[in-house]
């Protein structure tokens, strides 16, 4: 507590609760997301990547210390204003996350209130944007970029006539297929046999006869991967022939194993997240993953590192308010692994690119980024 | 005459209070406790109340939080979960616990009460002050609606009725397009503040206004539960509880008091829902699980269903101990549900068991033919 | 209604499923007046000891003949063991301390909810949170059509497997003085202990029962839907449940009906309204039939049914 006792004195930089870091104690970076719970890989992932942002600046040995604190929400929207609170009363001064869109809504307003910058590595929810929030950030495209990527692949390098478009009724699930739905008929594509499933349901028949009934080319499925493998699994045991394209909830290893490789093979996902092993920077950071955490970045993993960084570089040229880390948010272009960052007034990154994978022999391969495939 | 009936009562309290320490295997703490409590003075009585106040209105202090939750925002979860599950307890205490009917959905009138809010709140901009009967009466007429066709049904079946409409709600929710689908609302307004009273302002940041409107929500609620329960109409829900064949033939028209608690309940649970909507910001049809219903009859159960105080206690504990060991986060739950199972094979009739439940007399109430007849049945067994 | 036949054979598949399940609920229910509300938990521990007893077997494909059956049935065997150990532990450990002490329904009812988290959270904990999935034991191909409707090999195997279990227990309560025994505790506990029954001996005997139906049910349900996680039995549980009051709890024949009632209207609903409407449409059913017909549709009688 003394640390906190001594920010109110050097009020110069930021009039607000978490306005200083520079009282004795390190600056203080929180990750927030499930790190338990259902939900949790997810946000290991990408606290995974934000620690390790986190250990090579202190390894660095360069501007003010730094240090992590964990929020660990379990992706629950009910806990996220009390865990928003306490990244206040910590005097914590920039937050990677939340995580999911429906904390984020939860949250956001708080952080905003009180003025800590956050920015979020995987909450894709267009509808964040729209706030007008000065602290809020996002450094990959929203679904309003991957929606209607994902509709332009279908059509024209899938090109499908007839399409069944579904949704897991979750926030991200349907505002995605949303999308992708009116994307579609916008392009002269026929959809067919479409709706919303129960994410938690084992049984799909009810989704997977209409398909079957409806000879459609293409089945689109906005959602997680749990629930993406089960329909998989059922629709091709149904004799469903039809191509399977999903989002990023998907792109996971477990997506394959729940659908089995065999059903599995051949689907596509789309995703907001690069393939970073093509740089020289990103191979050094999946080697540098890879010795800390014993296993390679999961989905998200590197803009979490990137999302760290952005902050740790604000912090690093001796931005330890709140405030004056969003000055140079707002006035500086980042070379990050994943992407070259640049937000928008918005707080969105500007030019978010989306990217295509495809089942290949019981592995999830990168294709390449949509809009070239698509020519 | 009123002596020797206190004497008379004081006598069967001593028995009951004999048994039931043979029965529990754990040393009876609290049944001495409650029956200290009902030797009291009234003067004392209103003393310690006073006090438990004094102790709830500067709860928020840091110096307490450190202690209490560590590793959580303190007066953030007083208000939610703490003072929202102890206010639910309450509420659903009258279903459960003074009715005896077993209500495994009554998060649906809470979700009722938060949708009222946040409809109401960011389509037709009206006052939070405006909402909160509007949503109370809603949930009302929900519980009518529900209870009118159903509390015909034995215990049993409204158990599983009563969950089924917990998912439907949930489920609708989800589903419908005015509740905004799985986005739920956002921009929920926050009640008007008074200025320059920082108790009264009501902000994102400073979560103790809240806190002390839900204090304030469950003394009303907890003084009007108390008057309803030394009523005709509790005294009807008593006799209900504990054998409602015999009720119906004593002439108590039961379906019209059990409904009556079905309302009174579900109003409760609304009010909950607008505080809980208006302090949030945004709510999506997640906020409101079948596992709420249950945490919130575990509560009620664990606590002695039936009794105010422990009622209260229930819902604090089953709230705030998942926020004191966060560090245990992946464990938690399996904690709890160890708990749970200890907790009722030790202690069946919760922490503080229902002194009416016990067959001993509450104060004023109960003739002396039901006293003599409860120690009789105490005898018996 | 191109879809009329599809809904039909998925129905009475889930509906299998869900009476296998149901008379678990049933069972007790009748002996004891308890909901069980950990016996979705019985069922989950099944699939997992379905699932561990394959990756012991080694199988990693799809087999035929005498190799498929004997997979089948050591399955099944070991799905069976598995719930009906942890049915007869929670009996002894969470519900007859509370028996003993002839304390309130409700507090059984909490225990019941306790050991039910407590189970679902000890395999989270132990095997993670994630789906697990099965290897393909049986290859799903197509028997033959009913109308527009697909029979596929592992339904066939589903309903015919479930069906036969029904019977071997209504023969058991019909034919045996256990079963006859279950049934007089049913009707009537007191008169069935001055009778000379032994209580405690026919309350593990309906967990036993029980327990042993949902590992049917949960071997079957491995090589059907090939998938299990530590809270699969939630929801199969509450619709099992559902299925078990609809058709009147306490009643046997009552839990059949109502499962497989129960897995059909779910199925021409959902096919009718949308798939997220399935839950709802399964509930407002549950409510209507109550409301009309309020003990269900065969009414209570463990007792006096046959079975």
């Amino acid at each position: 507590m003394a640390a906190a006792c001594g920010s109110s004195k050097t009020a110069a930089n930021g009039s607000s609760s978490s306005g200083g870091g520079s009282g004795g104690g390190p600056v203080k970076v929180g990750f927030f997301g499930a790190l338990t719970g259902p939900n949790a890989q997810l946000g290991i992932n990408i606290r995974d990547g934000v620690k390790l942002a986190v250990d090579q600046y202190t390894a660095k040995g360069k501007g003010p210390k730094v240090a992590l604190v964990d929020y660990d929400s379990q992706g629950d929207p009910a806990q996220a204003p009390q865990l928003a609170q306490r990244a206040i009363s910590d005097h914590t001064v920039a937050v990677v996350g939340p995580a999911f869109s429906g904390e984020s809504k939860a949250a956001d307003p708080i952080f905003e209130q009180a003025g800590i910058v956050n920015v979020t590595a995987s909450a894709t929810s267009p509808a964040l944007a729209t706030h007008g929030w000065k602290y809020w950030h996002r450094i990959v495209g929203n679904d309003n970029s991957q929606g209607p990527a994902a509709a332009d692949f279908i059509a024209k390098k899938l090109a499908a006539k007839r399409v069944a478009v579904l949704d897991d009724n979750s926030e991200y699930g349907k505002g995605i297929a949303d999308i992708v739905r009116s994307k579609l008929s916008a392009s002269g594509v026929a959809l067919a046999a479409g709706g919303s499933i129960d994410p938690n349901a084992t049984d799909y028949s009810t989704t997977v006869n209409p398909i079957n009934a409806a000879k459609v080319d293409v089945v689109y499925f906005g959602g997680y991967y749990a629930a993406a493998g089960r329909l998989v699994k059922q629709m091709r045991d149904a004799g469903v022939k039809a191509t399977f394209v999903s989002d990023d909830g998907t792109k996971d290893p477990k997506f394959v194993s729940g659908a089995g490789a065999a059903d599995a093979e051949g689907s596509y996902v789309t995703c907001p997240c690069g393939d970073v092993t093509g740089t020289a920077q990103g191979q050094s950071f999946a080697r540098a993953y890879q010795a800390s955490f014993h296993m390679a970045p999961g989905t998200y993993s590197a803009e979490g590192y990137d999302a760290a960084n952005v902050v740790l570089t604000a912090i690093g040229t001796g931005n330890t308010s709140a405030k004056a880390i969003d000055n140079y948010l707002a006035n500086h272009t980042f070379d990050g692994i994943t992407a070259t960052i640049k937000f928008g007034s918005n707080g969105d990154i500007q030019a978010g690119r989306v990217y295509v994978y495809q089942v290949q022999h019981a592995n999830i391969v990168y294709l390449g980024e949509v809009s070239q495939l698509v020519g | 005459m009123t002596t020797s009936l206190t004497r008379g009562r004081a006598r069967v309290a001593q028995a009951r209070l004999r048994m039931a320490r043979h029965r529990a295997l754990l040393p009876d703490l609290t049944g001495p406790l409650s029956a200290g409590w009902a030797r009291l003075p009234r003067g004392a009585r209103w003393a310690v109340r006073a006090g438990v106040l004094a102790l709830a209105v500067v709860a928020p202090a840091n110096q307490v939080g450190q202690i209490m939750a560590p590793a959580s925002d303190w007066p953030s979860i007083l208000f939610y979960p703490i003072g929202v599950y102890i206010l639910l307890a309450v509420g659903l205490n009258v279903v459960v616990g003074q009715a005896g009917l077993l209500d495994l959905g009554y998060v649906a009138f809470f979700a009722i009460g938060s949708y009222t809010m946040a409809l109401l709140g960011t389509e037709a901009g009206l006052s939070f002050w405006i909402i909160l009967p509007l949503g109370i009466l809603c949930s009302a007429v929900s519980g009518l609606v529900l209870g009118a066709p159903t509390l015909r049904l034995r215990g049993d079946y409204l158990a599983i009725v009563t969950l089924g409409f917990g998912e439907i709600i949930q489920r609708s929710a989800n589903n419908a397009s005015f509740t905004g689908g799985p986005r739920g609302i956002s921009g929920i307004p926050h009640p008007p503040s008074v200025d320059h009273v920082g108790a009264l302002t009501y902000g994102v940041l400073d979560p103790r206004p809240y806190y002390y409107l839900v204090l304030a929500l469950i003394v009303v609620v907890v003084v009007v539960s108390r008057r309803l329960e030394r009523s005709r109409v509790g005294r009807s829900w008593a006799a209900i509880r504990e054998d409602e064949d015999a009720a119906e033939l004593m002439g108590v028209p039961t379906f019209r008091f059990k409904l009556w608690a079905f309302v009174i309940g579900a109003s409760i649970a609304g009010a909950a829902g607008v505080l809980f909507s208006a302090k949030t910001i945004a709510i999506t049809p997640d906020n409101f699980p079948l596992l709420l219903s249950i945490l919130v009859l575990a509560a009620v159960v664990l606590g002695g269903s039936g009794n105010l105080a422990g009622v209260i206690v229930g819902g604090f504990v089953v709230a705030w101990l998942p926020e004191r060991f966060r560090a245990l986060a992946d464990e938690r739950v399996l904690l709890f549900g160890l708990a749970l199972i200890v907790m009722m094979i030790f202690r069946p009739e919760g922490l503080f068991p229902s002194r009416r439940r016990r067959g001993a007399p509450a104060s004023g109430t109960a003739p002396v033919a039901v006293v003599e007849q409860a120690a009789e049945r105490v005898e018996a067994q | 209604m191109t879809l009329f036949w599809p809904s039909t054979v998925d129905g009475i598949t889930n509906g299998a499923i869900y009476a296998l399940v149901a008379l678990g609920y049933t069972l007790v229910y009748g002996v004891l007046q308890l909901i069980n509300f950990a016996h979705s938990e019985v069922f989950m521990v099944g699939t997992f000891a379905s699932l561990f007893t394959l990756h012991a077997l080694g199988i990693s494909g799809p087999q035929g003949g005498l190799a498929l059956a004997g997979v089948l049935v050591v399955c099944g065997l070991a799905a069976m063991a598995a719930s009906a150990t942890t049915a007869l532990v929670l009996e002894r450990v969470a519900y007859r301390p509370l028996r003993r002490r002839t304390t309130s329904r409700l507090a059984a009812l909490i225990t019941a909810i306790g050991a039910s988290f407590a189970l679902q959270e000890a395999f989270a904990l132990r095997y993670g949170r994630d789906i697990l999935s099965f290897p393909r034991v049986l290859s799903k191909t197509v028997l033959f059509h009913i109308g527009t409707g697909e029979v596929r090999s592992d339904k066939v195997l589903v309903v015919v497997a479930a069906v036969v279990m029904m019977f071997l227990l209504d023969r058991f309560m019909a034919g045996t003085r256990l079963g006859l025994g279950i049934r007089a505790t049913a009707q009537d506990p007191k008169t069935a202990v001055l009778m000379g029954v032994d209580i405690d001996r026919v309350i593990v005997a309906t967990f036993l029962l029980g327990g042993l139906m949902a590992g049917v049910a949960a071997a079957l349900w491995g090589t059907f839907y090939e998938v299990t996680q530590y809270n699969i039995g939630f929801v199969i549980g509450v619709k099992a449940f559902t299925a078990a009051v609809l058709g009147g709890i306490g009643n046997l024949r009552g839990a059949l009906l109502g499962g497989f009632a129960l897995g059909l209207v779910e199925s021409y609903g959902a096919s009718v309204f949308g798939a997220k409407w399935l839950d709802v449409v399964a509930f407002v059913v549950l409510v209507v039939v109550l409301l009309v017909r309020p003990t269900g549709l065969l009414g209570e009688q463990l007792a006096k049914a046959r079975a």
